[in-house]
């Protein structure tokens, strides 16, 4: 579980998080939503390290992980998993390398169990064979895919997904969706996804933050989201007519 | 203050980058790997600029001392001093600050701005230490034996084209080349190659590692390494020269 606790943040003088609050719940995907330049993201880097905030709490299964000593900080971060926006794979490395680098880098396993693992988490991505390959050689879905091979590679019990299903097709960002629910469901992962997909939203968001301006505006489930009289979230949740359809559908039902 | 700015965040940049290694062996696959990335792909060009230089340095050497004053023995001399004092460790590494220094600023620019280093950090990984340390190692391992090379071939370029064009012959151009040799001029010469070493791919992986925005910033941090690692090559030159002559 990882628990954030009046976080601000401010770039110059512009504030960009105003007291956010949020309990992310293990073995759920929880989403961060909102329009492009809300601060999703941001709260993402606060929660990883990659900003410092300015002021707050961000809780690590208790641990608050902006006080920690750099060493402290690094054991945690050896327990998340990230799936970049644009998988920030190494260019230079075979996606068995990339799924097995940290596994080099923080196990003693030997080469056949870092095969075998490799293996296990291409499979479960759904790139059985494809471990020569280089990114160069891949799809956008695909390295999205290899990305998360290697987020999971060494068990995390965190995963952050910023914007997992950019630049990708309606078939492939629901492929993506329910990788990352069924891992985190598998794996009891505390998950995090950050995204203004709205498909996403009503395909896994478990539980929701809605941030708007940088500000917590409202928090629920997929199931909430499309009842709700919110102004700006409806704004935010109906502004293509294919959703105002949807909606529509779940009130006649 | 841009100066002292820049000073700062380089050395601090540097403890990061000397700070324990998570795991040696795969810091050890890193250097191995650079050594070829930095070295070993840099032979070609370097034994051809060497060797045409060596030619070109006993020819004009050849039909520039007219006085019968001056022994034909002096052409190897020249070229041995010239090639042993200064083309090859000074020369040789500003080409190389131009070759690798672009190179590695724009391996790692590249890297900041595709988030490859932040998924590094958010790993658990010393990115500074995983990415820098086993290019500044290798550097300073790989290239004195490059200079190295590039001496021998000078000096066989100017031997070989020295013959061939009747310039001079081939006894005295070996007496030549051994005549008056201080052994204390390789320490000085290998000082200075070692020195530039760390300073290319130190400071080009600085402007690579603190890149923002897009392919643009990129290639503006390529420039800036190269630009500042042939200035402090320069800065340096001139030092350890006032050290070792003074």
């Amino acid at each position: 579980m990882i628990e954030i606790k009046n976080i601000h943040k401010s770039f110059g003088d512009h504030k960009v998080i105003d007291d956010v609050s949020f309990v992310f719940e293990q073995g759920k995907t929880n989403l961060i939503i909102g329009e492009s330049g809300s601060g999703k993201t941001t709260v993402m880097k606060l929660m990883v390290g990659l900003h410092e905030i300015d002021s707050g709490e961000i809780l690590y299964d208790g641990q608050n992980f902006p006080v920690l000593g750099v060493k402290e900080k690094q054991e945690v971060r050896k327990k998340i998993g990230m799936l970049f926006q644009g998988g920030a794979l190494f260019d230079s490395q075979t996606l068995e390398e990339n799924v097995r680098f940290p596994l080099d880098m923080f196990t003693t396993m030997t080469k056949e169990e870092k095969l075998e693992r490799v293996n296990f988490c291409l499979e479960k991505v759904q790139l059985t064979g494809k471990n020569k390959l280089y990114p160069g050689e891949l799809s956008g879905g695909m390295k999205k895919r290899a990305a998360l091979a290697r987020a999971i590679a060494n068990n995390p019990q965190y995963l952050f997904c910023d914007e997992p299903n950019s630049g990708l097709d309606p078939k492939t960002s629901i492929v993506i969706d329910n990788l990352i629910q069924s891992l985190t469901h598998e794996f009891n992962i505390t998950t995090i996804v950050i995204t203004h997909d709205m498909n996403s939203v009503v395909e896994i968001g478990e539980k929701i933050l809605y941030i708007y301006k940088g500000k917590p505006w409202w928090t629920g489930n997929s199931k909430d989201i499309l009842k709700t009289t919110n102004p700006e979230l409806v704004d935010f949740v109906f502004a293509s007519g294919f959703m105002k359809e949807v909606f529509n559908a779940v009130k006649n039902r | 203050m841009n100066l002292f700015f820049h000073l700062g965040r380089y050395f601090i940049l540097i403890k990061r980058v000397f700070s324990k290694p998570e795991k040696l062996s795969v810091y050890m696959k890193q250097i191995i790997h650079e050594i070829d990335n930095i070295g070993i792909s840099s032979l070609p060009i370097i034994a051809i600029i060497s060797f045409f230089m060596g030619g070109v340095i006993t020819i004009q050497s050849a039909f520039g001392f007219t006085s019968n004053l001056v022994p034909l023995y002096a052409v190897g001399f020249t070229v041995r001093e010239s090639m042993l004092s200064e083309f090859c460790p000074t020369i040789v590494s500003l080409i190389l600050a131009g070759k690798v220094g672009s190179n590695i600023a724009s391996e790692i620019g590249s890297m900041r701005i595709t988030e490859q280093i932040d998924a590094l950090e958010i790993m658990g990984i010393n990115s500074a230490g995983y990415l820098i340390l086993p290019k500044i190692a290798a550097g300073v391992l790989i290239m004195p034996f490059l200079i190295a090379i590039s001496m021998f071939l000078g000096i066989a370029g100017g031997y070989i084209m020295g013959i061939a064009v009747g310039a001079v012959s081939s006894y005295e151009y070996v007496f030549g080349i051994q005549a008056f040799f201080e052994p204390w001029k390789l320490y000085y010469s290998f000082t200075k190659v070692i020195t530039f070493a760390f300073l290319i791919t130190s400071i080009s992986s600085y402007f690579g590692y603190y890149t923002h925005g897009g392919a643009l910033e990129v290639g503006k941090s390529s420039t800036s390494a190269v630009v500042y690692s042939s200035i402090l090559i320069l800065i340096f030159n001139f030092l350890i020269t006032q050290l070792f002559y003074t």
